[in-house]
């Protein structure tokens, strides 16, 4: 960043080298300071009316998954009909962002979820692992995005971005990106892989140039999923890009966040270090299941004072 | 917009008494002379307590009970026993860990962050640290049965009001000594506090004595015959003052004093950690810190980015009530320290320099300065080389390494440095030639008890913490 330009941005994805000379050039990330702030920034104290403002914002964000072998219509119905109306009792409750489904389970969500604003999601591309032939993840995304799906979730090329074939890793997103047509594509760059922070830099900058819409931390199906560090790293990433470029891409932290607790201490990351611009369904996204009950069932207890039992939340 | 709610932390952990006497022999006394000063909350300027204003006399009995526990308690007692009373105050400060902190930032004005998650923490780390090391003097490298010195007199700073207390104590206890302490005037309260915890802890009467007042009681004390070690920290001027008044004298002394600590960012830093650790260098504790990095020294290929994203973390400190969970920077502990900060701050301006502050509403009553950075700075500034011990930082630049070290060194102080690269030679390259006591790689204002801490040059002499710190209570 401190010697490009937007303008010879384009000519960073010409060859390998230049990729490679590009992405080794960014400012390496210390793993103990971004530890540290991520940790420090976990200790804000969001309190009454500021807590009320984030859990409603974070049912916002929720992306309402399930990528399990055992999904069915039903399954995904009952889901969706979560997601449009995630506290029945209480119609000021908001719905979440998006169902996140399987390719196959597409054409059940989008009909569920018809008229209601509640974005499919369906993840792609060989998902999880991406070991396949480029043309079958390319199909892979075609078929969900003409299925109804309106967000793709793909996986990035692990094995290559690992031993070094950056532009590979490059030119498939954009393929998929391009074949994505009008859907919006999530970019996931598995962390829990990647195992650094620089790495984790390096692939965020891939899914920005690529031109991805937003950049994920995890499949959820690996044993590390989203941490905040990680989450830090890649929300720097996003606000040094658009400082370059002028393009806001968003983040998606997934796998792993529970507990409202959690979720806010998200908030609070992205507040502190990218800003208000990214504290928006269009910009930040939870990959999660459990953790909507446990907002609803804060929400509950802001508004009555008293803690509800797990029975009076439904189940998913 | 994400506005945090207010979040404040109870006041109702704590029991502020109305007044205080000195601690002496095991319990607390009224001063000979009957004086008193009062202590404020520097937030509000609300007045927090009276405290006694200990005169000759007084300091003459407190140092005759530290006489006293020496020769017939604490410098016979085993090791070990006097390791299980240092292991109970520092299990006490654990469990009374919030009412301290609370009370800390009443009295000092810093965020109840810092003292709940940085001092108080250390505080209770010091003590275990040093219990451990009470029953193993003879393997800490000093022969095989050093003598403790006898009554050392402690004169502490107002930056760290507890954390000082624990740094000057923890060690001279475990080595067998006696004290007899006097807290900074304007943040007396959790000394008298930690009096109490050594009621609680059954500690023998006179093996720690406490007695507050301003620089008078301080000067009776380091010049009391009756002591054998004088341990100061606190600003360069009455350093040297203690250096020339006991000289001559048979007291051993230690002494830490200011600093204007060089925070150095090459080009190939990490930045958003370097910028993380150049607002903690400064900011930390409203500046008030005696190695904080104070002059930033930046790659002139990396200034402009550095600078940006500083300017960007800046705006988003909370600055405000110490009592509140979120605030960042609290209040300028006193009047007169907030006068200093604003008349070198006003001299940087008058030089030339281009001063620059985030946007932030202070509070009303209480003594507050924002944020503050100056940049296009020189060596030759005032701010470049005078101690301003406030949230002020003078950036300036450099092309070379070797100029880094140059204008690094370049300053009567030498307390600590801060160095930020990604490349590990370098790091060893800049240690080897920076005159600090403290190299700080990556990071800055890092503690730990295990580590020992002291000033070359300007700074003092003589090291606090680690198996170092054990020297300058023992007989070697």
């Amino acid at each position: 960043m401190t010697a490009t330009t937007a303008s010879d941005l384009s000519s960073v994805t010409s060859s390998d080298a230049a990729l490679r000379a590009f992405l080794h050039g960014l400012p390496g990330v210390d793993q103990v300071g971004a530890e540290q702030r991520a940790a420090m920034l976990g200790t804000r104290s969001i309190k009454t009316t500021a807590k009320a403002w984030a859990i409603d914002l974070a049912i916002r964000m929720v992306d309402l998954t399930t990528l399990e072998g055992a999904d069915t219509p039903g399954k995904v119905r009952a889901l969706c009909a979560k997601a449009r109306r995630p506290d029945p009792a209480d119609p000021t409750c908001p719905s979440v962002a998006a169902i996140c489904v399987y390719p196959a389970m597409v054409p059940v969500a989008t009909e569920a979820l018809a008229g209601s604003g509640v974005h499919t999601a369906s993840v792609a591309t060989a998902f999880p692992s991406g070991q396949a032939p480029l043309e079958i993840k390319l199909a892979d995304t075609r078929a969900a995005v003409a299925a109804g799906a309106d967000e793709i979730d793909m996986v990035i090329n692990r094995g290559a971005f690992l031993s070094g074939r950056y532009l590979e890793v490059y030119e498939e997103i954009a393929a998929v990106k391009q074949a994505c047509g009008p859907a919006h594509l999530k970019v996931i760059l598995e962390t829990g892989e990647l195992s650094t922070y620089d790495n984790v830099r390096r692939a965020s900058w891939i899914g920005m140039l690529a031109g991805g819409d937003f950049i994920k931390t995890s499949t959820g199906k690996v044993p590390v999923a989203a941490t905040l560090p990680v989450t830090l790293v890649m929300i720097e990433a996003v606000r040094d890009f658009r400082d370059l470029t002028g393009r806001q891409v968003g983040v998606k932290p997934a796998g792993g966040i529970r507990t409202t607790k959690d979720a806010i201490k998200y908030l609070v990351l992205v507040n502190e270090t990218a800003g208000d611009d990214w504290l928006d369904p269009d910009w930040f996204r939870f990959g999660a299941s459990t953790l909507l009950n446990d907002l609803l069932m804060q929400r509950t207890k802001l508004t009555t004072g008293v803690y509800a039992g797990p029975d009076y939340f439904t189940l998913d | 917009m994400f506005e945090y709610a207010p979040a404040p932390e109870s006041r109702a952990v704590v029991d502020i008494k109305p007044s205080y006497g000195l601690f002496v022999d095991g319990a607390f006394v009224d001063p000979a002379d009957g004086a008193y000063f009062k202590t404020i909350n520097p937030a509000s300027e609300e007045v927090l307590s009276e405290v006694a204003e200990a005169g000759p006399a007084d300091v003459d009995r407190a140092v005759a009970a530290a006489r006293k526990a020496y020769d017939k308690v604490w410098s016979r007692m085993p090791g070990r026993d006097r390791a299980k009373y240092l292991y109970r105050i520092a299990r006490i400060i654990q469990e009374r860990g919030r009412e301290l902190a609370v009370l800390e930032s009443l009295d000092n004005g810093k965020p109840i962050r810092e003292s709940r998650d940085v001092d108080i923490p250390l505080v209770a780390a010091h003590f275990f640290y040093y219990a451990g090391w009470a029953d193993k003097l003879s393997h800490a490298g000093f022969g095989p049965a050093p003598r403790p010195l006898g009554v050392a007199a402690q004169v502490i700073p107002w930056n760290f009001p507890l954390l000082m207390l624990a740094w000057k104590i923890a060690p001279a206890l475990a080595a067998g000594n006696t004290v007899v302490l006097k807290p900074a005037e304007t943040t007396p309260l959790t000394a008298l506090l930690f009096a109490e915890i050594c009621q609680q802890a059954d500690l023998p009467p006179g093996v720690v004595n406490i007695v507050t007042g301003a620089g008078e009681t301080g000067r009776a004390l380091v010049e009391h015959a009756g002591v054998d070690k004088i341990a100061f920290t606190g600003s360069t001027d009455v350093g040297k003052a203690i250096a020339r008044s006991v000289a001559g004298s048979r007291k051993k002394v230690t002494l830490e004093l200011g600093g204007k600590a060089a925070n150095v960012v090459f080009e190939d830093a990490p930045i958003d950690q370097a910028v993380e650790g150049i607002v903690n260098g400064i900011f930390f504790n409203q500046g008030h810190v005696c190695c904080a990095g104070s002059r930033l020294l930046v790659q002139e290929s990396v200034y402009e980015p550095v600078l940006a994203s500083l300017k960007r973390r800046m705006a988003r400190l909370r600055v405000g009530d110490p009592l509140d969970k979120n605030t960042d920077i609290g209040a300028i502990n006193s009047a007169a320290q907030l006068e200093r900060i604003r008349t070198l701050s006003d001299i940087g301006g008058e030089e030339g320099a281009e001063r620059w502050s985030p946007p932030c509403d202070l509070p009303e009553n209480g003594f507050w300065f924002a944020p503050t950075i100056f940049t296009g700075v020189t060596q030759a500034h005032r701010i470049a080389r005078e101690e301003i011990f406030g949230p002020v930082l003078s950036v300036l630049t450099f092309r070379t390494p070797a100029e880094a070290v140059e204008k690094a060194n370049n300053t009567p102080y030498g307390l600590s440095a801060g160095v930020w690269t990604d490349k590990g030679s370098r790091i060893l390259w800049m240690a080897d030639r920076l005159r600090a006591g403290v190299v700080w790689a990556n990071t800055f204002n890092k503690f730990d008890p295990t580590s020992p801490f002291g000033g070359y040059k300007e700074s003092g002499y003589g090291r606090e913490g680690g198996r170092h710190g054990l020297e300058a209570y023992l007989d070697v």
